[in-house]
Order: structure tokens, then sequence, then C-alpha cells
């Protein structure tokens, strides 16, 4: 319309002109979009195995005071499963949130947000008076990828994998969902034991090596972990328990409440739309979730992202679609991080 | 299974409401022109005797080039019985089809009618989320060819989106129409598996999309290959 308008005038003042870019917007993503592959890490783009774990250690260090990492165990093909710990150092134990990205493989857009939160977290402590307050009273603890077996597959053999890459003798198929082998109502529905499923249940609950790893941690630190956040992807989407079920969970209201809050918070940004529920009737129903079994553990914070988009792209999100996503829901897990904080147990 | 009103958040209406975007785009979409489903504002189920589940629907619909939104009423009739008959859908939303898109389908027509070369790409989108800009028509026309199969293969239980086409190549004509065979992955939500689909097919601006042939590839357990790196 302003476009016209411009036209118009300059038509009726007789001045020649020419547009030589209709749309600079898209001519930019474009160009971002096409950027040949760094070979350093970045935020706004999709970062190989190697190149995440060689970020996860130069952020521990780089900051005594404020992130430390610690190993949880590897993974079935025996890689370091490596955790980071976000907060200011305390003498006394502090109250913890655990947020964990990357369980299943092909959603890349997942530990792209982790890697973000990170970044956020040690360069806006100090300036930022939210974060600031969060990580002088809380820690986070963050998993930049869970699967760490399946995120390496998907950039040197098949970007569509889902599961694990554990083998099991029997069949020629090879890896488990990892959320649906948790031990919440494990394997009694939206899952299969056929194990060349991509929701196969694992051969018992906790058979996935990376799935153990994460309950181990959590189990041990059970006391001290106040909230549970998983990032998945798409379909934009902030999901709570239960999903083994369709009975509600005893803190229905509230946990939707705080959903609703957080969606909220993170379509100020750019208008995104997400959808607060519990899960099994909002997207489908599923046993063996981290996020029921954290809940069901004592977690009463427990939540589920999915994220960009609705389909157009899916797993396929661009890259330059990064940055405005790992900002919106910076809002909505900061948003989350504030009501806990504010309502400790 | 609900009945009557349906929580237009859940995934009963919002499975319904995705099989409409797969009957608009079979009849609206082209290379210019790309449905997807926007919201969903109100469902309502309800059995039909003998016949299955009707859904009646009020939602809006996305064109994605043009970004212009439209509110539609639909009805989707998912039968009953032992056959796996598709879906039926009713639904208009004559505004998006106002969207003037001929002068730039022509152009496009024109330009690979004339091309001595055939056009062909793989891995559109690439893992990256990357898709060359001369490219994406082509990735439009093939989403809007797979939207047969999602239609025809959706029920209550599922919910389709393409993954991605890992080949679509232009095929020599003797005709009018431009002619393609485009390697489609398939996504379904509720199972989450990958479903590969062989599609033929032919476009022009007057026709629209045409399928000719499809055939659902084998899941190969064992057949990964290297991805297409930039």
């Amino acid at each position: 319309m302003y476009l016209d308008i411009v036209s118009t005038i300059l038509h009726q003042n007789d001045m020649e002109h020419e547009v030589l870019i209709e749309d600079l917007q898209s001519a930019i993503e474009g160009q971002i979009d096409n950027r040949p592959s760094p070979r350093t890490h970045s935020y706004t783009k999709y970062n190989s195995f190697d190149k995440v774990q060689s970020w996860i250690h130069s952020m521990a260090s780089s900051n005594a005071d404020l992130i430390s990492k610690q190993t949880i165990g590897n993974s079935y093909e025996g890689r370091p499963m490596t955790l980071l710990k976000l907060g200011k150092k305390s003498s006394s134990v502090k109250p913890a949130i655990f947020m964990d990205c990357g369980i299943h493989a092909r959603e890349w857009i997942s530990p792209a947000f982790c890697q973000w939160f990170v970044k956020e977290a040690l360069s806006t402590y100090g300036s930022d008076s939210q974060m600031t307050s969060l990580l002088n009273e809380m820690d986070v603890y963050v998993l930049p990828v869970l699967n760490v077996d399946g995120y390496d597959y998907t950039h040197k053999s098949n970007r569509m994998w889902r599961k694990t890459r554990s083998r099991k003798s029997g069949t020629s198929c090879i890896g488990a969902d990892p959320n649906r082998n948790f031990d919440a109502g494990w394997c009694t529905v939206g899952a299969s034991n056929n194990p060349c499923s991509d929701t196969y249940c694992g051969s018992r609950a906790e058979s996935e090596i990376e799935a153990k790893n994460v309950a181990d941690f959590i189990r041990r630190n059970k006391s001290v972990i106040k909230a549970y956040i998983t990032v998945h992807s798409y379909s934009q989407l902030l999901l709570f328990p239960y999903a083994y079920t369709f009975e509600l969970a005893a803190t229905h209201s509230e946990l939707m409440k705080v959903a609703e809050g957080a969606s909220a918070a993170l379509r100020s940004l750019y208008g995104t739309r997400y959808t607060s529920g519990p899960a099994a009737a909002t997207i489908y129903p599923a046993a063996g979730g981290s996020d029921d079994w954290a809940y069901d553990l004592g977690v009463k914070y427990s939540y589920t992202f999915e994220l960009r988009d609705t389909g157009r792209y899916g797993f396929l999100l661009p890259e330059s679609q990064i940055k405005p996503t790992c900002e919106e829901t910076m809002l909505a897990v900061k948003y989350i991080a504030a009501y806990v904080q504010k309502n400790l147990y | 299974m609900a009945t009557g009103e349906l929580n237009p958040n859940h995934y009963q209406a919002q499975r319904a409401a995705k099989v409409v975007q797969h009957y608009l785009n079979t009849r609206y979409g082209s290379p210019y022109r790309l449905l997807g489903l926007h919201r969903v504002y109100s469902g309502n189920a309800e059995d039909v005797e003998d016949s299955g589940r009707k859904y009646q629907l009020e939602i809006s619909v996305q064109e994605i080039i043009s970004n212009m939104t439209e509110k539609c009423s639909a009805e989707v009739l998912f039968p009953r019985g032992g056959q796996q008959r598709s879906p039926q859908v009713q639904a208009s939303c004559e505004e998006l089809l106002k969207i003037n898109t001929t002068a730039q389908e022509e152009a496009l027509y024109q330009q690979y009618k004339m091309k001595p070369s055939l056009f062909s790409a793989q891995n559109v989108p690439d893992s990256y989320g990357h898709i060359d800009p001369d490219t994406k028509p082509f990735w439009h026309l093939c989403i809007v060819a797979s939207s047969f199969i999602m239609l025809n293969e959706s029920s209550e239980n599922t919910l389709f989106n393409v993954a991605q086409v890992a080949n679509i190549t232009q095929l020599a004509t003797e005709n009018d129409q431009l002619k393609f065979d485009c390697h489609v992955l398939l996504h379904e939500m509720v199972s989450q598996e990958i479903i590969h689909w062989k599609l033929l097919f032919i476009w022009s601006p007057p026709e629209g999309v045409k399928v000719q042939q499809m055939e659902q590839l084998p899941h190969c357990h064992h057949c990964e290959k290297p991805p297409n790196t930039n």
C-alpha cells in the first residue's frame, strides 16, 4: 500500500523511478539461507555434533563463576552426554531447572534453541534483571543434545532419523524412540513394540542408555530440580502432562495457566501462535514420555515444547528462522522460569 | 472419539482440518498458490449411520506466498467400513482464488515448455531448510501433487505433511502439459513415520495439477544414503 502511495507521488511529479529490489526482507533471508556452511560454530546455523561438543567445552571454560559442565554418561555408540550447569556459583545448593534438547534426532531447531539459551544466559547475566535474578537464585541444567548418536546420524546419513542408534539382537532395525522409553505408563499407548517402528518403546523402560542417563541424573538430584523442560519440533505447541493417559494431571489448572502465560509471552514478539494443553488430547496419547515421568517423580512443572513450524518446512526449518524462533521461545522459557522461581516448593 | 462440539485446539478437530488443507491444495494449488491450515475456530463431529463420521469445521486458511488468510466453513466425512476409502471434503474458500497468479504461472510454463533442458532437483528443501529460489515453484508443484496422496491416505488417526521432496524431475512430453516425476517423503505425525511415495503428474496453468500415477515405496531400513550437502 505504501509502495502505491510513493509510486503515485513519484509519477505525479514526473519523477522517473525503478524498483530494483521488490522485497528486501526476502532477499536478505534468501542470502542467509544460501550461504555456504562455515567451519565454526554459529548460533544461527545448525551445528554438527562435533561443533556442538567443542562449543560445549569452550562455553564451560568461559566463565567459571557462571557455568560448568559434567558428563552424565555415554551414548550407545560411546559419545559423551555433556550437561551444562548455568548459575552463579554458590556455596549452598540452589533449586534448579532441567532442560534438554534433541531427544529426537531430526528436530534440529531443538538443539539450536538450547545453544541459544546458553548464549543468552551468559551474555545477559548482569544486564537483564530477570536472567540475573534467575541465575543468582537458581541453577539451570542444559543438555544441548540428548540423543547424540541420532543427531550425528542425521548429519551424516539420514536427515529424517528420529530414534537412538541402539542395536538389538533378533532384528536388523536400529534404535528406539527415547520419548517412549521413560518409565511413565511405559508402552501402554501411542508407542509400538515393533523395533522397526519410529515410536518403538524399547525392550523395557530406560532400555536406551541415553534415557537412563538423564533419568538417573534427575533421580539423583530430585530434591533440587523444580522444573523440567524438554524441547522438540514441530507443531507450535506447549504441552504438559499427561500424554500416557487422558486423565488430567492433579495440578492441571496451574500447568495450563502457566502454559497460557508462556504462550502469550512467546506470541508477543512475532505473533507466532502456540496452542497450550495436556499432551494426550492436544497432540496424541503417547506413553513413555520424559515430561510425564518427571512430573510423576515429583517435578511439579513439566513442559514439552514443540517449536516452529506447523508443517510447511517441518523438520527442515530454514536457518533464517533459527534466530526468531529462539528469541520468541526464550520469552516462553523465561516466563516459566520466573513463575517457578516465585513458586518454589 | 468425542462426538458433538469439539475443542478446536485438540487433535480431533485439527486432524480433520488438515484434511481440508490437502483438499484445497488439490483443487486450487499451483506453483504460485499453496494453502496452509491457519486456525481452527470450531468443530463438531457426528456419527452418520452407515456412512462414517462427519466433521463440521470453521477454520481459516492461509495462502502461503501472499500471506492472505480467509475464513472457510468445511465438512469432512471419514468413511466407515472395511475398505480404506478416502475422506470426502466440502469446502469453499473462494477469496483465495482471487489471488492472481496467472501471469507468473504462464511465465513459468512458457519458460519450461521452451527450454531444451529438463528441470531436475534433489533434496528440496535441503537438510538446512534451504531452497534455491528457482526451485521453489517446483517444490510447490510437488506439494500440490502430494496433496492428492495425503488426502487419499488421511483418516481420523493420521496427520500428514510433506517432509521433503527427495527428487523432482521434469519429463519430456508430446503435448501441452509439463510432466514431472516426484519422489516425496511424507511425515505422518501420529506414527511419526516417514513414508516414501513416487508420483507422476502433469501441470499447465489452465488445467492445474493432475496426478497420473502414484506408488508407495517400501520403507527400506538399511537404505541410508549420504544427504546432499551444500
